[in-house]
């Protein structure tokens, strides 16, 4: 558990850089804060382990006040990942992985070991691991920046803008995979951020910092989307909050609908056959979707390829949210969603107002419980 | 012109004795190696300090380059007559050529070795202070071994510079490949005079290979660049494989 006590950072030249933020940080959790630039949130992100020293305020790890530590002990029982990976160029991938342990002392081979079963643990291969960073892509630097700060085991991380120097794909598949690492790891984790999907899809708690180092709110991810403090973070959630909401409503219980279907490489006819409203399903042979097949567009074939099918169309998880569930509904093309079980395989589709009805359920039922 | 320079070249006489071309050739070679090894002690202690503390900054800036701008011959005669009288004779000459040399190498091994240290990722910088370096340990570990692609490239220029300036010592009674020059300027013996110089610039290329080979061993291959253009893992592979994937990558190895 981490806290901040009234913690101010001022400047010799009379800029507040984080104006007496409390912040409650529980253990186990990622508490991420988010902000505009300049409002402060790398500044408190850096104070906990002492990289910017406070002026004001206490920050107190497990009770203990960090300014009675020393600041490179204090470190090396915190792990810390920051936005351009920052390895050491000199040293191999292992050799980066094993630095902290080799700090505290441990024996090289013991170290290497260690960094071994951790790049195992971000996922990557062991051939990599006597390469150079400069040797790596972006996400692979970062994987590789993940696994050092691991290092040691600390039960705290620190983590400045970890994902945002990659490119959206890579990102996205980094931070489905942090958070499946969290799951495994349970650390105390700090993360700043300036982007507001990144927040609400990673934290537990959210920290909401505004220009002049002020903290605007702290709240779960659901709640501050259905309740910003103020103007500020209203503005700064965003105009689609709504929608964006919905991702923390579950999608069970929608009423699905059985769906004719075709595999690939069916007959022209029997597709033609099959099709509502002039569309067929089609699915591979472990019954996985794999679009939408529009029959009139069959002419001149025999059977059905992977090449005529309609691309457009989301396919949501039965286990999923509502969001991804009403997004599947609105970009199908026939109107029907497809709705999937957790290996992938069709269950049955739902058409927009259905989902609909179900959003207004799940918001009566919170309205009840209030 | 070329038949005398090789008739002198190939004459017995001239490789033995103590004017001969191996006794010269050893003699330039000492002093210029030991004026290396004083003026990189000196630069790079310099440097990397100025580098890693911030302070001094105004001593690579002004003074170094300010250095660079001395004129070696007069300043070897100003320090030989200067010193001459107070100490003894071979010490006298032996130590203003010394200085002379080392005042000359010190300057691009102080800048580069600064620019080295200076240039390191300020991203690697903070990781090594964040995971829990002290000073002095981002010094040794991250920032010295960083700067060392430059520090050989300060080594390597200010070793042509005193191979070719160590001629000098010739003028003030101590020997080196410089005698064959004077000795061959004052009888007009141009062959020999030539032979000085070709002598000079072979050293020097010798000595710049040698370093380079010091370099090649000693450069961590990850600052480089060898390698490093090869084998880069596309992003296009994390896309396809955004899992825990322990698959190999079907890049190319890195060269060993």
């Amino acid at each position: 558990m981490i806290e901040f006590d009234a913690v101010t950072k001022r400047y010799p030249d009379g800029t507040v850089a984080v104006d007496s933020v409390d912040l409650h940080v529980p253990s186990g959790k990622i508490t991420v804060l988010v902000g505009p630039s300049g409002c402060g949130k790398t500044t408190s992100l850096r104070m906990i382990n002492r990289m910017v020293e406070p002026t004001g305020g206490r920050i107190l790890i497990d009770g203990t006040d960090t300014n009675t530590s020393d600041p490179a002990t204090l470190r090396r029982g915190i792990g810390y990942v920051i936005q351009h990976a920052g390895l050491f160029p000199h040293r191999t991938v292992v050799d980066n992985v094993a630095t902290v342990p080799i700090l505290l002392g441990w024996r090289r081979k013991k170290a290497r070991q260690r960094a071994m079963e951790l790049l195992e643990l971000v996922g990557l291969p062991p051939e990599l691991s006597d390469r150079y960073p400069s040797q790596l892509s972006g996400g692979q630097q970062q994987r590789v920046g993940v696994a050092r700060a691991l290092g040691a085991d600390p039960p705290i991380m620190l983590m400045d803008e970890p994902f945002s120097a990659v490119d959206p794909v890579v990102r996205e598949s980094l931070q489905d995979e942090f958070l499946r690492l969290q799951q495994d790891l349970g650390k105390t984790i700090v993360f700043v951020t300036h982007d507001i999907d990144e927040a609400i899809k990673l934290g537990d708690q959210v920290a909401v910092f505004q220009a002049g180092g002020h903290l605007a709110q702290v709240a779960t991810p659901p709640d501050l989307l259905a309740d910003p403090a103020d103007d500020f973070v209203a503005g700064f959630v965003g105009k689609d909050r709504g929608y964006r909401a919905l991702s923390f409503t579950p999608a069970d219980g929608l009423p699905l609908e059985k769906e004719p279907t075709v595999e690939v490489g069916a007959d022209a006819e029997v597709a033609r056959r099959t099709s509502v409203e002039g569309w067929v399903l089609v699915l591979d042979d472990a019954r996985r979707p794999q679009g939408w097949l529009d029959v009139s567009r069959l002419t001149g074939e025999d059977e059905v390829t992977p090449t005529v099918l309609h691309r457009g169309g989301t396919v949501a998880s039965a286990t999923g949210s509502l969001r991804g569930a009403l997004d599947a509904a609105l970009s199908s093309p026939t109107g029907r969603g497809v709705i999937v079980d957790d290996i992938g395989a069709l269950l049955g589709t739902v058409r927009p107002a259905q989902v609909l009805v179900q959003i207004e359920n799940a918001a009566a039922e919170a309205e009840a419980r209030h | 012109m070329i038949g005398e320079f090789l008739q002198w070249f190939t004459d017995p006489v001239h490789w033995t004795g103590q004017d001969g071309i191996p006794n010269r050739l050893l003699e330039h070679l000492g002093y210029s190696v030991l004026a290396l090894v004083i003026a990189a002690a000196i630069g790079i202690a310099l440097g990397l300090y100025v580098g890693h503390t911030g302070k001094g900054t105004f001593m690579v800036a002004g003074f170094a380059n300010a250095l660079r701008a001395l004129p070696s011959l007069g300043l070897l005669f100003l320090v030989t007559l200067v010193l001459l009288d107070a100490l003894p004779n071979t010490l006298g000459q032996f130590l203003p050529a010394l200085l002379v040399l080392v005042i000359l190498a010190v300057p691009p091994i102080l800048t580069s070795t600064y620019a080295g240290v200076q240039n390191v990722d300020p991203a690697a910088r903070d990781a090594a202070y964040g995971m829990g370096m002290t000073g002095r340990e981002v010094l040794v570990k991250v920032e010295a071994p960083c700067a060392l692609p430059l520090v050989f490239s300060g080594l390597r220029s200010a070793m042509l510079q005193i191979v070719s300036t160590a001629t000098l010592a010739a003028w003030v009674g101590l020997g080196g490949l410089g005698r064959l020059l004077q000795d061959g300027q004052s009888v007009q013996d141009y062959p020999q005079m030539l032979a000085g110089a070709v002598l000079v610039a072979l050293l020097a290329l010798v000595m710049e290979a040698l370093l380079a080979g010091v370099q090649r061993f000693s450069v961590p291959r990850g600052l480089t660049g060898r390698g490093a253009r090869r084998a880069r893992a596309t992003t296009a592979s994390e896309v396809t494989k955004p899992t825990f994937s322990t698959e190999p990558e079907d890049e190319p190895v890195a060269a060993r």
